[in-house]
């Protein structure tokens, strides 16, 4: 199971970069394993404001449809179109081309509510 | 996994070539090997092979009329010529789905009847308790394993392994050796596409799986796939479109019903004019529905409940089947699936979704 060194984890499976006060997220390998082919995300709507753990996408596989939470709260300023037409970047690329949404941080310390890579690793060994 | 669960006798197999296994009607089977779309394709345009040996199998022998068979079943079976199967249903005295089937006429008075792997037990109660006394009943359930081979290669593949397949015709089956053991194959399915249900011994199964996934254009499939195929055909599913609280009619079991004849459940199974009724839709986009989701006319107001729902491969946007007030589900008509706060439209349409299927060929 690929975990990127350097992102920031949270236990519903959801991965976020951050750089300056710009996160970018997306779901885990973990998660996209878990979910099988992805065929549709319901992406959020730019600019809107969401809080640190508030449902805000709906990623369906051809079986089922999942929520995905905010790993930080703060304003949606971008989303990935590209999953409009390609919903499978997230089975190909989960931590590169299938980032879902960057959203403008509000809040900087919301980032201790996360995992390391290390410790989201042991978060994943404590499931089995 | 879970103790409880029944295994076939594949399951080490399924294990070691890395399927994805879950809990399936109290057995332990392969949701998917590779993934559910590169599966869909494959049967689609080659050849998979499936494990059915979950499902249940009963033999029956005696005269039709006569030792209470036909009174348990919905459908016309005495006229059924030897080596032929048919499609039909067993109900309980309210009139509601005990179980879909297949009967198999083995001889003149010898039958098969192939039902559900969840409701074995059930079924078996219900036909000992209804066949005449003294009438011979095995549930040969766990004695005999089941394989499909499904696709529109299947029989290039099987008239090597099992010489004169070429001769069945869609609904018949005949006795066969696959490496020399003795196998009832049918020509029956579940997937929409030209294919095969080979009945054989429980302890050969895993022989006859491994002779058939030798041939270089088979591969092993899931039951995920299976139920995306199925939906794609509008095939019912026990426990989604049918169950003892669905009337025949509200299924759309109409055509499996042989309202000359006497059968348990006739009366208020015949008498009911439905209220609701099954009917197929297409959403207008990749968004697909789920089990569960209301259904709601144009004008917001609640009108439904889905029963099964998948994103479709072959048509590339959700497709979905449930039980909708009769007004609304003429083909073309405008509906939405999901809930009060997040709906998605979608268009009443002809059964099958998927046109394409080899099944008949």
């Amino acid at each position: 199971m690929e975990i990127e060194e350097n992102f920031l984890y949270t236990k519903e499976h959801e991965w976020v970069s951050v750089e300056d006060n710009i996160a970018t997220m997306g779901i885990t390998d973990y998660a996209q394993e878990a979910l099988g082919d992805v065929t549709y995300v319901e992406l959020p709507e730019e600019e809107s404001e969401i809080e640190q753990f508030e449902q805000f996408v709906s990623v369906e596989s051809v079986k089922a449809a999942s929520d995905i939470y905010a790993p930080m709260g703060g304003r949606v300023t971008e989303v990935n179109r590209k999953l409009e037409d390609n919903p499978a970047l997230i089975n190909k690329d989960c931590y590169g081309k299938g980032w879902i949404a960057k959203i403008e941080i509000n809040d900087m310390d919301e980032s201790t509510n996360l995992m390391s890579a290390e410790e989201y690793r042991n978060y994943l060994d404590s499931l089995h | 996994m879970e103790n409880s669960l029944n295994n076939t006798p594949l399951v080490d197999e399924h294990v070691a070539l890395g399927a994805k296994m879950v809990g399936f009607g109290g057995w332990n089977m392969p949701l998917q090997y590779v993934s559910i779309l590169a599966e869909w394709e494959h049967n689609r345009r080659t050849v998979s092979l499936f494990d059915c040996s979950h499902m249940g199998e009963f033999i029956i022998k005696g005269d039709a009329l006569e030792c209470g068979l036909d009174k348990i079943v919905t459908h016309t079976i005495v006229d059924m010529p030897v080596n032929t199967c048919r499609y039909g249903a067993m109900l309980n005295e309210a009139g509601g789905v005990i179980d879909d089937l297949i009967v198999y006429r083995k001889g003149p008075q010898e039958w098969m009847i192939v039902v559900n792997a969840s409701n074995i037990e059930k079924n078996a109660r219900h036909f000992r308790a209804h066949l005449k006394p003294r009438t011979y009943f095995e549930d040969a359930s766990f004695k005999t394993a089941k394989l499909d081979l499904q696709g529109p290669q299947s029989r290039d593949v099987l008239k090597v392994l099992a010489p004169g397949i070429e001769k069945l015709s869609y609904y018949t089956f005949d006795q066969f050796q696959i490496n020399g053991i003795h196998c009832l194959i049918s020509r029956t399915g579940y997937t929409g596409e030209l294919g095969y249900e080979i009945y054989c011994p429980w302890e050969k199964c895993k022989e006859i799986w491994k002779t058939i996934l030798a041939h270089a254009t088979v591969k092993p499939t899931g039951l995920g796939v299976r139920d995306v195929l199925r939906v794609e055909m509008c095939y019912s599913l026990y426990g989604h479109e049918l169950d003892e609280t669905i009337s025949p009619m509200e299924a759309g079991l109409d055509k499996f019903i042989d309202g000359n004849k006497d059968f348990i459940g006739r009366k208020v199974a015949l008498a009911k004019t439905p209220g609701r009724i099954i009917g197929y839709f297409i959403s207008n986009s990749r968004k697909s529905p789920r089990a569960g989701n209301k259904i709601f006319d144009a004008g917001g107001q609640e009108i439904g409940v889905v029963t099964s729902g998948t994103f479709s491969p072959g048509l590339q946007v959700g497709i979905g089947i449930g039980f909708m007030s009769r007004l609304s589900k003429d083909v073309g008509v405008e509906i939405f699936f999901g809930d009060e706060k997040n709906k998605a439209a979608a268009i009443v349409a002809k059964r099958p979704f998927y046109k394409n299927g080899s099944f008949k060929t």
